[in-house]
């Protein structure tokens, strides 16, 4: 059994009346370093302002055509050092990467690398304008160019679409260019095929773009059931959307046979690519027969998450969705500089593009990370990622399995997550409660409720940026918790007890929508 | 390798755990076909700090940084002093590596910033509610025109000629598969915006009508006048800024009619960066629409002790919830990018935008007034913000805007690169002015261009 932490001080388990250790109420409601901090309405002002520039002037002459504001905005400011104050405070109360271990599953929450941050913001790459004459931004291009062939080479796949903003927008792009390949065929098909254990971006996709969703089932083993799926194609299938490794954390090892049978039926095969993290470099999806894969360089290349973004996710495409891919492209020209294809030109290998995705060439912030991400571990490092994340996310699985109920357990080693169920918790406690209870004991909480396959799924991702140390410690707190909940622990309904916030009235919050700051009325 | 923390101890310490001999026992399910016996080829090997620093720093000096050289682009992303405590705060790690908000207690420095957002989009927008963001600019066009569909139960748009080009084409490229019409046009070359065109090609079929506010020529419309056109006929009037800093000085969309408003926020926090990430801002004018709004939004609620907390809701019209039936099939928005926004937004306050936005107009006015002195440059707009047209005799705008590059001036955006093959566009170029442009700037762009104009006619 491991010491709960390395510095061997021991929590004292007792508390008051109240299950809490409260101390006496403070005046301000702070407590030491857990900081309240009012909005920014509360505090600012419509006169402040934190950047000095030459004062308005009502009467300058304007050419604004008669629109000229004449109402307040209502916005108000801060000066520089109530500004940062302001949102240092406020960062205080959040859970990052930086802080502890993140094990949100499917997600990957990961180390991100400073150097990266500090590539990104060189100004010839932070300081460019994406539609500057291309002789002046040849470097960016280079950029552009270099992390495509290092996707390409990854996934073993011949192209990529570089453009799509996240990973939705990339599942979006795979799908319009499977879309765009059936028409241009003269065979516009009506239906997508998805497992029930997918993301729910995969059916909000396909019917995003215009397709009808239909489920796969699932073995008990928690892969895709392939006779079902074989038994399903037809003529109006398009196409199936299967995650590999898949969201139970199981890598589907009949892939190669079901993009058989796909092909077979003339469908096409996307693969989403969120969990590529648990195979890079050491598995091409390009050898399992796929023809569209997304790959979220925020997780599997750590560019950051940022409280929720921005993303980035180029789409690896086969030869047959090649040519419909979207433009802007980037392509190295015969005399060695690169060129940014904007128009659709009959002479190009995208002659049958689908259109366009956005205003401009992707998320070139991101790739700067991302390649430098690449470069740093280079083909040996990105293989070690994947082969520690998985043996960090078994080492867990093994370690739960005999107090937690691990539905896969006996389908073979997991990938990058592991994945288990709430059947076993006693009295009325549900994963919920037990995500709650590792708030407390300093963790952020695994991925809840999803997949929707397992009763109170909870997907543990640790990634291959945490130490063993590290892992030991949550195996202890999570393995306490687990028997708290199994023994019907009460006090775990109100957990946390020790965060910014207990817990949120969400009901209420969606019952009467209060989504923007108004002044109060009385 | 200076990421991985495990030691080859800990690696076969795990592996006895889990009862494995080695790492390739993990990946039998893997099949033979797909198994590599080793790294990949074809790639480098891992690389230190320095090296790889020395790499990226070879590419990034490759390119001209817009700093480095007079600078006049816009078209959809325009350059602004950024303070520097910007860039401080969205680097704090409790921000930077934070996830989405899904467990509230433990995220509310990105949820209350979230709700501060939404406050001054909403505002800035003249609306009554504004989502959490969308990607970017182009990206929230088209989901506004989906969401108009789905309001009005019409699948008609009717897009400005006048729009961004890019925005035209990615609404066009997602309407080819949702079974959308759309109804487009190019721009016409004029001092005013053809309101009067705009209004006859709304019809009872018709579900929106997109007008961009300023727009691609720099031009300003009367919003009032659309609004009520397509009120007329059941439409909504969803309206693109792409130069958020315009409404310091001009009416908000939302006042003026306005039933959607979107745009890029780009120009408020987030740099240039080549394109992306940008920040999509997305807003309503009435309440009675936030059901049907994509994306997150965050909301106003107390805790268990009655303590004020924010938390994402409405998620009902998510993928994570409803799947197939979502508003939209986005999850990852760009939350770091409007962290960015929202604290120069903080910085700016009500007299800073305003101070920002007439710093914008006057140089511009005196950039276009300087230019039009050029021979053989005349200024097509009446109305502008502080971007204009002007029109170029002698060379087509994308040539020019070529060579001005190659005398160190980067001079602009050829309609020409915007709109390829129309060659009643050929002769114009969009020059934007921003408070980091300088009178030697100004000056700069005027000799160089009067030299080269001199070159062609001699």
């Amino acid at each position: 059994m491991n010491a709960p932490n390395k510095s061997g001080w021991k929590p004292a388990m007792a508390v008051d009346e109240d299950g809490l250790h409260n101390g006496p109420q403070t005046t301000t409601g702070n407590r030491a370093l857990m900081l309240e901090e009012p909005l920014l309405f509360e505090i600012g002002h419509a006169e402040t302002t934190g950047v000095d520039l030459p004062e308005f002037d009502p009467d300058a002459s304007s050419r604004l055509g008669g629109f000229e504001r004449s109402d307040p905005i209502g916005l108000v400011g801060l000066t520089e050092p109530e500004t940062v104050r302001h949102y240092t405070r406020l960062s205080r109360q959040n859970y990052g990467i930086d802080l502890g271990f993140f094990p949100l599953g499917s997600c990957t929450m990961k180390h991100n690398p400073r150097l990266n941050e500090k590539i990104a913001r060189l100004p010839g790459f932070a300081d460019v304008h994406p539609l500057a004459p291309q002789s002046t931004v040849q470097g960016a291009l280079e950029v552009v160019h270099q992390l495509g062939h290092w996707l390409c080479t990854l996934t073993g796949m011949p192209a990529v679409a570089m453009s799509p903003k996240a990973g939705a927008h990339g599942e979006l792009c795979g799908i319009l260019a499977i879309r765009a390949a059936h028409i241009a065929r003269g065979d516009a098909r009506k239906v997508v095929l998805v497992p029930e254990s997918a993301h729910g971006t995969n059916p909000a996709t396909a019917a995003f773009a215009g397709y009808e969703v239909e489920d796969i089932a699932a073995t008990a083993e928690g892969r895709v059931d392939v006779e079902a799926l074989k038994a399903r194609l037809g003529p109006d299938v398009a196409g199936v959307m299967i995650t590999n490794p898949n969201t139970c954390g199981l890598f589907e090892k009949d892939f190669r046979e079901i993009a058989d049978a796909v092909h077979d039926a003339g469908g096409y095969v996307y693969c989403d690519g969120a969990n590529f993290n648990a195979i890079v470099g050491r598995v091409r999806p390009g050898d399992l027969g796929v023809d569209a894969m997304h790959i979220n360089l925020h997780k599997t290349f750590s560019t950051p998450h940022g409280g929720g973004g921005p993303g980035s996710g180029p789409v690896v495409l086969s030869e047959a969705l090649a040519p419909f891919a979207p433009l802007p492209f980037v392509r190295q020209t015969e005399d060695g500089a690169f060129e940014l294809v904007e128009e659709e030109r009959r002479e190009d290998t995208r002659d049958q593009t689908f259109g366009r995705m956005t205003a401009f060439h992707g998320q070139m912030g991101m790739f700067t990370r991302a390649l430098t991400y690449m470069l740093s571990h280079g083909a040996d490092g990105l293989k070690q990622v994947a082969e520690d994340a998985v043996l960090n996310a078994n080492y867990i699985l093994r370690s739960m399995e005999d107090v937690l109920h691990a539905p896969f357990a006996e389908s073979g080693p997991c990938m990058h997550e592991a994945l288990f169920g709430d059947k076993d918790f006693g009295g009325d406690l549900s994963t919920l409660d037990l995500a709650k209870g590792l708030i407390d004991e300093g963790f952020h909480p695994m991925t809840v409720y999803f997949p929707l396959v397992v009763h109170g799924a909870m997907l543990v991702e640790p990634t291959e940026t945490e130490s063993k140390a590290s892992i030991d410690q949550f195996i202890t707190a999570f393995r306490s918790l687990v028997e708290r909940a199994v023994a019907g622990d009460e006090s775990l309904k109100q957990a946390p007890y020790y965060a910014p916030r207990r817990r949120l009235d969400e009901t209420g919050a969606a019952r009467k929508p209060k989504l923007s700051w108004t002044e109060p009325t009385e | 390798m200076r990421y991985l923390p495990l030691t080859d101890t800990d690696r076969s310490d795990m592996l006895a755990k889990i009862g494995a001999e080695t790492i390739d026992d993990l990946f039998v399910d893997v099949p033979a076909v797909a198994q590599l016996d080793g790294p990949i080829r074809d790639l480098p090997m891992h690389a230190s700090e320095m090296a790889v620093e020395r790499h990226m720093k070879r590419l990034a000096g490759k390119n001209l940084a817009a700093g480095d050289a007079p600078f006049f682009l816009g078209a959809g992303a325009y350059r602004h002093h950024i303070p520097a405590s910007v860039d401080t705060v969205i680097q704090r790690g409790e921000f930077l590596t934070a996830y989405t908000p899904y467990q509230p207690e433990i995220a509310q420095g990105t949820l209350q910033m979230l709700y501060e957002f939404q406050t001054q989009v909403a505002r800035l927008y003249g609306c009554a509610v504004a989502n959490a963001s969308l990607y970017d600019g182009s990206t929230a066009c088209w989901e506004a025109v989906a969401m108009a569909g789905r309001v009005t139960k019409r699948n008609r748009a009717v897009l400005s000629g006048a729009l961004h080009p890019h925005y035209a084409q990615v609404v066009k490229t997602m309407a080819q598969f949702t079974g959308g019409t759309i109804a487009d046009a190019q721009p016409a070359i004029a001092a005013e915006p053809d309101l009067d065109g705009l209004v006859s090609r709304i019809d009872d079929e018709t579900s929106c009508v997109v007008v961009q506010y300023p727009d691609i020529l720099g031009r300003i419309s009367d919003l009032s006048k659309l609004a009520e056109a397509a009120h007329e006929k059941g439409a909504l009037l969803i309206a693109v800024n792409t130069e958020p800093v315009a409404l310091g000085a001009i009416k908000s969309p939302g006042e003026m009619g306005a039933d959607i408003v979107v745009g890029e926020g780009q120009a408020i926090g987030v740099g240039l960066q080549f394109g992306g990430p940008y920040l999509g801002l997305f807003a309503v004018r009435d309440p009675k629409h936030v059901r049907q709004m994509p994306g997150r939004l965050c909301g106003e609620t107390s805790d268990a002790e009655g303590k004020r907390g924010f938390v994402l809701t409405l998620s009902t019209r998510e993928q994570h919830i409803r799947r197939e039936k979502a508003t939209s099939n986005i999850c990852t928005n760009s939350g770091l990018c409007a962290l960015a926004f929202t604290v120069h937004m903080t910085l700016l306050g009500e007299k800073g935008l305003r101070e920002l936005a007439a710093e914008n107009h006057r140089l511009a006015c005196h950039a276009a007034d300087r230019l039009a002195k050029v021979p053989g440059v005349s200024l097509l707009n009446n109305a502008f913000f502080n971007e204009f047209t002007i029109m170029v005799n002698g060379k087509p705008s994308r040539e020019l805007v070529r060579d001005l590059a190659d005398r160190g001036v980067l001079g602009g955006v050829s309609l020409g690169r915007l709109y390829p093959g129309i060659e009643a566009l050929e002769q114009a170029l969009l020059v934007a002015v921003t408070e980091t442009t300088t009178e030697d700037d100004i000056e700069a762009l005027a000799t160089e261009l009067e030299t080269l104009l001199q070159e062609t006619t001699a």
